[in-house]
């Protein structure tokens, strides 16, 4: 349904030649739903991404996106997602690196220039530092704005709020007050998800067996 | 004393000056501040200032069911809704391996060219507008609102359709609806010729248009760009025929190519893709097959309404479909769609729950408009709206 054949077999065959010339700057690589995924370690991530735009069987001259997720029980929480397509051979590839709020990753924008807009998103959304950056500002926020948004522990309302002032005649900017408390449901079934075991039905469990 | 007066104005440099274009500019497509350095009348630089219609629909939609973040998807390319919800629900399809009826990858054909047609008949008319010519919107937007009669008809809603489910369409298109749109076609293909007489090669269009904002292929690899931004500097990509969805690979149509990257080439890329459309369209209408538009006896379906009336187990299935949400397994997924404006792309990272665990949106005009500063140095300060115009903008995508 989604991929073609002829686009499997060149992926498997790129994960091979991937395989055989980045062994060292590469940690993991995987194909799912066929889809081509490498993990990478961060320092290597300019070099990497070099290469795989000047590599003759690689090619992926376009970077499509560059965008962060936040994982904030792990060590190094934030994951920065690189997704490139080649529009010559047509094929696509992810490349994964991890970091956390303190370690900056090194920027691509001097290889790709469309990175500098992706990155300061990035930063404008989850804090994740570039280093290298030449103009890491915040660019989608409020003028002024603290705080980052798409983090996990960042409250869905927000933590300020804009009004209209009629006495001071302009806009102000105050802590969020909600007249009702946000309810965030969870609709998830507590039948599928409890794992308590019922009393009196011990022997569930082995029946099915 | 008048002699001292005339050096000293001289030493000043006046040509150099500092403009705002926007945010409330008609040229300006929506709310965009652009910060533009001058020299004279020659541009120095330009620093975008976007994020003024910055709704935070990827937070939003964090904390949704996947049926409850798709309306939200209407509201990011307002110009062509149902190609971004397109792309959401290839990523849920393919995620959780759903099989969509043929009938309904037929009907998504057909909306997603309806939703090209609307883009391109939008940013070609506004293009001729931002040079100078009022008429072509004034025909272009009669044909924009028949389409959006037919959104109407197919979902109840003009723009904010929620047409395009995971599994399928939401319902079937009533036959009458489905020959209206087959007599929309050839009409429209006169109305398309018409514009056409009145702007392509017209003077003041050409000389607003030729040879401005060209666009090479390295810069259109380096800068990211998709869609009409590659084809019009020569580069045969299209994501309808490079990575085929739905029922694309079955119909015929012709990938209008550009010459020279300028803004007067992707004008003309546009113009041909609608005839291609429209071309698309009647393929779809002709060939389409009579069955169900959602998958019969799915979890990710509802069921259907008489069904319900007498079965206790579709009234369970419907209840909890519309409260808890189904869930889609753990993985992650980009799935891409050729929309009018370029590659627009989901990326989505589910944990196994009821709700995206990390919703990117990758839309195509935001690597668009970083291209800004780069195409618009050197040129004339009458020169941005036209570069602007041609690299078809729409905010709710860009500011998401």
């Amino acid at each position: 349904m989604s991929a073609l054949p002829t686009r499997s077999a060149m992926t498997s065959e790129l994960k091979l030649h991937l395989e055989q010339t980045q062994a060292k700057a590469i940690s993991s690589l995987t194909v799912v739903n066929g889809e081509l995924t490498i993990k990478a370690p961060r320092d290597g991530i300019v070099k990497l991404l070099t290469f795989l735009r000047d590599d003759s069987q690689c090619r992926f001259e376009t970077l499509v996106d560059v965008c962060a997720c936040d994982y904030p029980t792990e060590v190094e929480r934030f994951e920065v997602v690189y997704h490139m397509l080649s529009m010559r051979l047509n094929q696509r590839i992810r490349v994964k690196i991890r970091t956390d709020e303190a370690t900056p990753v090194a920027s691509v924008s001097g290889v790709f220039p469309v990175a500098n807009w992706y990155e300061r998103e990035a930063f404008d959304m989850y804090g994740v530092v570039f280093s290298g950056h030449p103009d890491l500002r915040r660019i989608l926020t409020d003028y002024g704005f603290e705080g980052y948004p798409l983090r996990k522990d960042f409250p869905l309302t927000g933590r300020v709020e804009v009004r209209y002032d009629e006495a001071q005649k302009r806009v102000i900017y105050e802590p969020v007050k909600l007249v009702q408390e946000y309810r965030n449901f969870d609709f998830l079934s507590p039948w599928e998800g409890m794992q308590a075991v019922i009393p009196g039905d011990e022997k569930a469990g082995e029946a099915k067996k | 004393m008048a002699d001292d007066a005339t050096t000293k104005i001289a030493d000043i440099d006046d040509r150099k000056f500092t403009i705002n274009f926007g945010p409330q500019h008609p040229a300006a497509h929506g709310v965009l501040r652009l910060v533009l350095d001058l020299d004279g009348e020659i541009v120095d630089r330009v620093d975008p200032h976007i994020g003024l219609l910055h709704r935070g629909t990827e937070k939003l939609i964090e904390y949704k069911t996947f049926l409850q973040a798709l309306p939200y998807f209407d509201r990011l390319d307002y110009v062509a809704p149902m190609n971004q919800e397109h792309a959401y629900c290839l990523a849920i399809e393919r995620l959780a391996g759903i099989e969509v009826p043929r009938r309904a990858q037929f009907i998504r054909v057909i909306y997603s060219e309806i939703g090209r047609l609307l883009s391109h008949i939008l940013n070609v008319t506004t293009q001729a507008l931002d040079v100078g010519a009022l008429t072509p919107p004034l025909w272009g937007f009669e044909e924009r609102e028949k389409l959006m009669v037919f959104y109407e008809r197919a979902s109840g809603s003009r723009m904010h359709a929620a047409y395009f489910r995971p599994g399928g369409v939401h319902q079937d298109l009533p036959p009458e609806l489905v020959e209206d749109i087959h007599k929309f076609c050839d009409p429209f293909l006169k109305v398309v010729d018409d514009i056409e007489a009145l702007v392509t090669e017209n003077r003041i269009f050409k000389q607003r248009n030729v040879d401005i904002g060209v666009v090479s292929v390295e810069d259109a690899l380096a800068w990211g760009f998709s869609g009409v931004m590659v084809r019009g500097s020569g580069l045969a990509w299209d994501l309808r025929r490079a990575e085929p969805y739905e029922v694309y690979s079955e119909l015929d149509f012709k990938i209008p190519v550009g010459k020279n990257g300028d803004c007067w080439d992707r004008y003309l890329c546009r113009v041909e893709e609608m005839r291609e459309s429209i071309k698309i369209i009647k393929q779809c209408i002709d060939k389409m097959p009579v069955g169900p538009v959602m998958p019969e006896n799915s979890k990710y379906a509802p069921p259907r309404r008489a069904e319900m009336k007498a079965s206790m187990e579709a009234l369970i299935h419907h209840f909890k479909l519309y409260t808890e949400g189904f869930r889609v397994p753990a993985g992650e997924i980009y799935a891409c769609v050729e929309a009018p404006k370029g590659e627009f792309g989901v990326y989505l990272v589910t944990d196994g729950g009821n709700r995206p665990y990390r919703l990117k949106i990758k839309a195509p005009g935001y690597a668009h408009l970083h291209a800004m500063d780069h195409l618009c140095r050197g040129h004339m300060l009458a020169d941005v709206s036209a570069i602007l115009g041609s690299l078809d903008i729409v905010f709710g995508e860009i500011d998401r």
